[in-house]
Order: C-alpha cells, then structure tokens, then sequence
C-alpha cells in the first residue's frame, strides 16, 4: 500500500502565487479527481509535485510512502513512484521512447532488458499503433496519439500513484475509452496503483470511476465528496461552489 | 637601401614560405578562431619515409575501419604522416593517382599554400565519365609523429554522368603533437553525384586547419557529410561552388567538442548559375569548457537565377563554461531567388530534459539521450550510412570524456 500525503502546499510560478494550501491524499488503488476551471492551478499541483522548473513549493509538504517529494530532483521522484502524465507532452527530436524508459529501467535497478516486450504488450494493450511506438517521442504524433504514448509509458513504469494532467483532451472517443480501461486495471488488482487525475470534463471518469472527487479553484480545493460531486458540477456548473 | 622582409613563422619549411604570415584574427573568415594561438614554428616538415611500425599501425587501423563499412572499398589509398604508404584499387572503375604535387595557386588560406608546397603528393581519385563503382573509396590519413606538419592532399574528379562515394578519415595513430592541414579539392562533372563523407577524429594533442573546396558542374550533385569530432583547435573551410545550371550541393556536418577543444566552420555556398540549389545542415554540441564557431555565407551571384539555397546551423552548450558563435550571412545579387538561413546557440531544452527526468531517467543520462537525439538527424544523412555508425560512439565520448 503506497500513499502520496499533500499537506497545505503553497507554491509559486515565477514569482506568482498560484497554489494556496493544498491538502489531499492519494493511496494505492484509489482514484482521485481534481476537477476545476482552466487557470485555477490544477495543473501547477502536478508541476509542482514532479518538480517542473519555474514551479517552486513555499510552504507544505508533499511525500510518496514517507519520501520527502519536495527535496528530490525530478528523476528520483519518478523512482520514488511518481508518475505524470504530461498535458502536453514535449516533442523530443531522434529521442526514442524504448531508449527512455530502458534508462528508467536502469536507473531504477530493473532489467532494462523487459522493456521492448511490455512496450508491445501495453501498445497492444490500448490500441498504438507499434510504428508509431518507435518513433521519435512524441514528434509527428497526433494529441490522441501522444496521450496514448503517455499511457504506455505509464503503464510500463508501473509507478506507485500516477497524476493524469488533463489525459483526456485530445483523445477521441474510442482512444478515451482503451485509456481509461487500461488505466481502471491499473488501479485494480494484488498491486494496484493510485491516480490523481485532473481534468475539467467529466468524461474520463465514465469508464475510469473516481472514488474522491475535488472541486478545485483559485489555488485550493474549494470542496471534497464523492462521483456525486461529478453531477453537482454537470448540472450547475463551478459557480455552485461560488467560483 | 635594402627593404627588410620580416620573416614569416612558416619559413623554416620551404623558400617559398619565407614571407607567408599567419592570417589576422581581424579578417572576417578568421573571427573568433584560434589562429593566434598558433606557433608554426613548433612544426618541421615530416619525415618522407614513415617508421613501418607506424605504417602496420595505419593498417591496423584502417583494417578495422574497413570492417565497419557494409561492403569493402572499391579502392583505399593509406597515408601516414602525409606520406602515401599504400594504394590499392579493387575496383578498375576507380582511378587513383599518386603524383608528386604541384603547386597550382588555388588556395583558398595561408594553410593551403603550405599544405601545397609541404604535401609530397596529390592524391587523385576519379571515374570515367558514365561510371558508377557501387562501394566507396577509403582515403585515410594517419598522423603518427609528433610535431611535425602533416599535409594530406586529395583530388576527387567525377567524369560526366559518374557516380562515386569516397570516405576520407583523419586519425592519429595514438596521442599526437602534429599540425595537420588537409586540403581537398572536389570536382563534379555534368550530371555526376559524388558523395563525400570526411571524418576528422585525431588526437587532441594535435590541431588540424583544413580544406575542402567542391565545384559542382551543371546538373551535378556534391553531397558532402563531415564529421569533426578530432583535434584540439580544428578548423574546416567548406566551399561548394555551383558553376553548372542545375547543379545541386547538399551540405551536412556533425561537429562536437569536449575538454579545451574548439570547433572551427566556415562554410560558402556559390551560387553561380541558373536554377542552382544547396541546402546546408550543420549540427554542433560542446561541453566542458570547449568552444565552437561557425560562420556561413550563402552568395547567389547575379547569374544565378531561379536559385534555392538553405542554410542551418544549431549549436547545443553543454556546460557553463562552453561557448560558442553562429553566424549565418547572405549575398543576394539577383531577386528571382529563395533563400532561407536559421541559426541558433542554446543549452539542453529544459522541457525535454525534464519531460524524460520525469519518467525516472537521471539527469546527465537525459542529457546524453537528448545530444544523441539532436545528432540523430545529421546521422541519418550521411551518404555512407555504415560511417554514421561508427562516428555515433566516438561523438558519445567526446562530450562524455573531455573531448578524448
């Protein structure tokens, strides 16, 4: 059982103040949304927790299984059992993805060697299309495609809890589905993984069903419950939460 | 009264020397590089019979190179120290020569005028018109002495309508103290495709001044690929001359640089006919303290009409303390022409390299992937694809070991 602990993190971009005391906690198994408007800091919460330059932890705390996340460069988070699924995954010219995660693989003491078979497993797994798995990373892909590739990335790491920064846009509808199946799995099991999935739609959690719903804005969560929260928001939007 | 004549610091290796003077790092094509730092006069003239265990190390060496390439040359020609020790043709649509050289007043630098009057011998490859030898030819160019001027001298002449691949190699046979100033003249008759791959890998004891100067008759290809990866201070001149209607060059180069070496390029493109095109790539990376310059001139002259240069170049800098200068230029002398130049000077992204930290991969290890990454283009265009195989590892080295 692993567990990711954010205790009243405060954090800056720049200069700027964007988080005001987060606090949440993630563990093995379970799914989280945090679902709020564009510009109110979701995806700062996830730069933050990896360690994106620019983005700096004041106050708080944040930690995986009891590792301090905030005092760690950003490959060694990753070790800890950290994953983020990038909103925009970065274009990385003549870099291959095998290449990249056989080097996880060894940083992180696994044979490097496992790395093409589960490559094919998981890109089977959720329909990629393996000529697009050897191509450079995310070059030349397709939004779809790049969060597809994030998702076998995810899905070969194996990480301990996952934070999904806005996975589903830019998938279709068939793409949407094959993701959030994989993911589902992923979070079932004998060693099931957690997600932190941030998003402003609700339509990732039709298959991939939240049990913890945060309604976030202006740099905090303005309220925590259950899916039912899914359809408060639906129905009336995030001014019931006055935001 | 007699006018005193100063001198010049390459007087000891010829009369007609006596007066040539280093170039001034005021001139243009001389900004930023390291002439200054040069001391001629540290260099005698090599010896014109190699030691034969310098010779068997030459063999050796290039014996391992040969075995890399996907099929065995056509023809090799071995120098050691400037010196032919070997030619051997394979096959007999290749010509090789090797005539004591002349000097014929075509150097384009000081260096190339010594190279002329050093060099004991021209070495000349070439193909009849209409022949098409499918394996390259090797020249490799070994430096075994120490502090010696080492002046290696090539001719490639295509025939019209030829074809030929040709694969010039810079090595030192162990650590080497040697000035080394290669001089190669290309000429591509009407309607021929030379593919020219240069691997400039010696010691970095040694500093290397070169040149290659193409001309490229009317419907014609030079696609040349360079590789300067050797030597402590290494410059290279390329000039491609378009002269023919038509005529196409296509210029590529991976250059690197580690510990106190410093990359040197001066390219030109001539467009000096109807309807020519040229499209240059040049991709650069220095580490430690290493420094890289490289300055560009695309000139379309007034007969060039309906012409299309491109003109690139990317350095990465690695570390703090590297440096380096891109300057691309243009010399437009007639409207109906395209031309396009892009340059730039930079660290390692840092979203990439946090992208690829952020799936667990340690920093310098993401740093490395990203270098072999940005090389991996210019790689791929060698027109020998089985040397960009064995240049990838070497490149690895020399920005992961301190430019060895």
């Amino acid at each position: 059982m692993s567990e990711l602990v954010v205790e009243d993190l405060h954090a800056v971009v720049g200069e700027t103040p964007i988080l005001h005391g987060v606090t949440l906690t993630v563990r093995s198994g379970e799914v989280h949304a945090v679902m709020g408007p564009n510009g109110s800091g979701k995806s700062t919460l996830s730069n933050v927790l990896m360690g994106r330059p620019g983005y700096r932890a004041t106050s708080g705390t944040a930690t995986l299984d009891g590792v301090d996340l905030l005092a760690l460069p950003t490959w060694e988070r990753a070790r800890a059992g950290l994953f983020l699924a990038s909103q925009y995954p970065t274009e990385v010219p003549g870099v291959h993805v095998a290449d990249v995660l056989a080097a996880a693989f060894t940083a992180s003491g696994r044979d490097p060697a496992l790395v093409a078979g589960r490559m094919a497993d998981e890109a089977a797994a959720i329909g990629f299309d393996s000529s697009l798995v050897d191509r450079a990373l995310n070059v030349d892909l397709s939004g779809g495609e790049k969060k597809r590739n994030e998702t076998l990335q995810l899905a070969v790491l194996e990480p301990r809890i996952a934070v999904l920064d806005e996975l589903d846009s830019g998938l279709d509808v068939d793409a949407l589905r094959a993701v959030s199946r994989r993911l589902e799995a992923a979070t079932t099991g004998p060693d099931p993984i957690g997600i932190l999935a941030i998003t402003h739609y609700s339509r990732l959690l039709e298959v991939l069903h939240a049990d913890v719903v945060h309604i976030f804005a202006g740099g905090r969560i303005l309220d925590t419950g259950g899916p039912e929260l899914v359809d408060r928001l639906e129905a009336e939007g995030y001014a019931s939460w006055g935001a | 009264m007699a006018t005193s004549v100063e001198t010049g610091p390459f007087a000891h290796l010829g009369a007609a020397l006596v007066d040539l003077q280093l170039p001034s790092p005021e001139a243009e094509e001389w900004r930023y590089s390291r002439v200054a730092d040069l001391d001629p006069t540290r260099y005698s003239a090599a010896s014109a019979t190699p030691p034969e265990a310098a010779v068997a190390d030459a063999e050796a060496m290039v014996a391992g190179f040969v075995d890399g390439l996907d099929e065995p040359p056509s023809a090799v020609v071995v120098l050691v120290d400037g010196v032919v020790v070997r030619a051997t043709v394979v096959d007999d649509r290749v010509q090789v020569d090797t005539s004591p050289s002349v000097p014929d007043d075509e150097a384009p630098d000081v260096f190339s005028i010594v190279n002329e009057h050093v060099a004991t011998a021209e070495v000349v490859v070439g193909t009849q018109p209409g022949a098409r030898p499918t394996s390259p030819v090797v020249v490799a160019s070994c430096t075994a002495a120490d502090d010696v001027v080492v002046a290696p001298r090539l001719r490639i002449r295509l025939g019209a309508d030829s074809e030929l691949a040709v694969v010039e190699l810079h090595r030192s046979l162990g650590a080497s103290t040697a000035l080394v100033l290669p001089v190669t003249r290309v000429d591509v008759g009407r309607d021929a495709t030379l593919r020219h791959v240069v691997v400039q890998d010696v010691d970095t004891g040694s500093d290397v001044v070169g040149s290659i100067a193409a001309e490229v008759a009317g419907s014609a290809t030079y696609d040349g690929w360079l590789a300067a990866i050797g030597g402590r201070y290494a410059r290279t001149r390329v000039d491609c001359r378009l002269a023919g209607r038509g005529a196409d060059g296509r210029l590529a180069s991976l250059y690197a640089g580690g510990g106190d070496q410093m990359r040197d390029l001066r390219t030109f493109q001539d467009h000096l006919d109807r309807d020519t095109t040229s499209t240059l790539e040049f991709k650069g990376a220095v580490d430690d303290r290493a420094h890289a310059v490289y300055t560009g001139l695309i000139r379309i002259h007034p007969e060039a009409k309906g012409s299309n240069a491109e003109q690139s170049n990317r350095i990465m800098t690695l570390s703090d303390e590297a440096w380096a200068e891109s300057v691309p230029n243009l010399e437009i002398e007639h409207n109906d022409v395209r031309c396009a130049h892009a340059s730039t000077v930079g660290p390692v992204d840092a979203d990439q390299r946090f992208y690829l930290e952020s799936r667990g991969v340690p920093t310098d290890v993401a740093e490395r992937l990203i270098v072999a990454g940005f090389f991996d283009e210019v790689l791929e265009r060698c027109c020998v694809p089985a040397v960009a195989g064995l240049v990838r590892p070497r490149v690895a080295r020399v920005l992961g070991g301190g430019g060895s």
